[in-house]
């Protein structure tokens, strides 16, 4: 029960602090030259999108020591980490498009990073679908740490189309090799914003791995 | 183990699965049937004076390809299931990526065999020149990748409930990167360009191919052992 209120206080800090991001970045921050208002989207877009991938590959990393070790806290982890990785994608596409709108003029272009985040978030669904096909716990785990492994394995992939591709994209302007092409201000506002989704991020893991394991102590007094 | 003793284990599966497939001959008629069907359908479910055939023929090729390979996916394990035939498999002295082997060297005939003859189906109905030597490696390499995957993720699935839709959920966006490669690198030979314009697609596609057949290798026992 712990786990869960831990994971309830993390969540519900870090829900106050997303407040703090969005004064911060519509009062404190300057208006971007060339994107004017629109560009403030791009405080929420950009860290929903590095944890949506992060989660995969945390969801991989714990499927893999996950198949050595057998341990079901590693299993109720990648579960977990799926679960909040796919509410992050929803966050990335549907920030996305209201983003695209205004700068590129349209909804929804098929460009290779929208594309790929949309096939993350397909990935993340079949992910949770092969779980709950699954009757029997340790198939269930070891069946989702295989296609967790495989999952992880395919974003260097996509990585590495989305530079093969023609795109209306912007490149990475913070992660990129040499200093981030961001101006002070707006580069603090993001980090700050970074700093809460991780935040997120945890508080939503640690409690979903606390109704996990709550649900399996209910299947095992049900059998 | 030794890999000849792999291999050696790997074509006593696959032969098992062609003869059965090849005394009966169901599937691999059903599933040339349904190529020719979706061609059909490619056919009346565009305008004709729109857009001209080289141009849509790498998405003809590609999306009839996929959908037959899934079809013939899902039956690789599923006739396993009668009368427990995989438990006998499973306790055969053989090592477990020999099994695997088996089964993507079955299922890769199969699907080659599909390849076959849809090609010159497209060819056919769609007047575009097809039978070019780059065309077949980009169609090997290719298939080799979303095979590999598919075999994979249909030991899995045929285990779980609605075990033939729950396949192409999970292995599509396994398959996109290398048909979109594929795709691509079709789209420029069909048009007639040279083999050096789509070296870098060939390249991904060889890259894919040996980071899936590996990792579905290592893989694959997690998925059987109970």
């Amino acid at each position: 029960m712990t786990h869960l209120r831990v994971g309830r206080w993390i969540t519900a800090v870090a829900l106050l602090l997303l407040a703090g991001v969005y004064v911060r970045a519509l009062a404190y921050t300057p208006v971007e030259a060339s994107q004017g208002f629109a560009q403030k989207i791009f405080y929420l877009h950009v860290p929903a999108a590095i944890w949506a991938e992060t989660a995969m590959i945390f969801v991989g990393l714990a499927s893999i020591v996950y198949l050595f070790t057998k341990d079901p806290r590693l299993d109720r982890f990648a579960a977990s980490s799926a679960e909040v990785g796919t509410v992050f994608c929803a966050i990335v596409l549907t920030t996305g498009p209201i983003w695209g709108k205004p700068i590129w003029g349209t909804w929804w272009s098929w460009d290779a990073r929208l594309t790929f985040t949309l096939f993350l978030f397909l990935l993340y669904v079949g992910y949770l679908l092969l779980r709950s096909a699954v009757p029997d716990p340790g198939a269930r785990a070891r069946f989702a740490a295989v296609l967790g492994i495989c999952g992880m394995c395919e974003v260097p992939f996509i990585h590495l189309s989305v530079y093969m591709f023609p795109t209306l994209h912007p490149m990475p302007i913070v992660l990129q090799p040499g200093r981030p092409k961001l101006p002070g201000s707006m580069l603090t506002t993001w980090l700050f914003s970074l700093g809460v989704f991780t935040l997120l991020y945890v508080g939503f893991v640690v409690q979903r791995y606390a109704v996990s394991y709550l649900r399996e102590q209910l299947e095992v007094t049900e059998q | 183990m030794r890999s000849p003793e792999l291999l050696r284990h790997a074509w006593a599966v696959a032969s098992k699965d062609l003869l059965v497939e090849l005394r009966s001959r169901t599937a691999i008629v059903s599933v040339a049937t349904f190529v020719v069907l979706v061609l059909m359908v490619f056919n009346f479910g565009r305008d004709q004076t729109a857009v001209s055939n080289v141009d849509l023929a790498p998405s003809i090729l590609w999306v009839t390809f996929t959908f037959a390979a899934i079809l013939a996916l899902n039956r690789a394990f599923q006739i396993e299931l009668e009368n427990q035939a995989l438990d006998g498999l499973l306790l055969a002295p053989i090592d477990r990526g020999s099994i695997y082997l088996g089964k993507l060297i079955a299922n890769l005939i199969f699907v080659a065999t599909i390849e076959v003859i849809g090609l010159p189906l497209i060819a056919l109905f769609f007047n575009v020149r097809v039978l070019v030597a780059p065309l077949v490696m980009v169609i090997a390499l290719a298939t080799v990748g979303f095979v590999a995957v598919g075999t994979l993720f249909s030991a899995m699935t045929v285990r779980t409930r609605f075990a033939e839709l729950l396949l192409p959920v999970l292995l599509l966006p396994f398959m996109i990167l290398p048909l979109r490669w594929a795709a691509l690198a079709t789209g420029l030979l069909l048009a007639g360009r040279p083999l050096s314009e789509v070296q870098g697609w060939l390249n991904m596609l060889a890259v894919y191919d040996v980071v899936f057949v590996v990792l579905a290798i290592l893989l694959f026992p997690a998925t059987v052992n109970e």
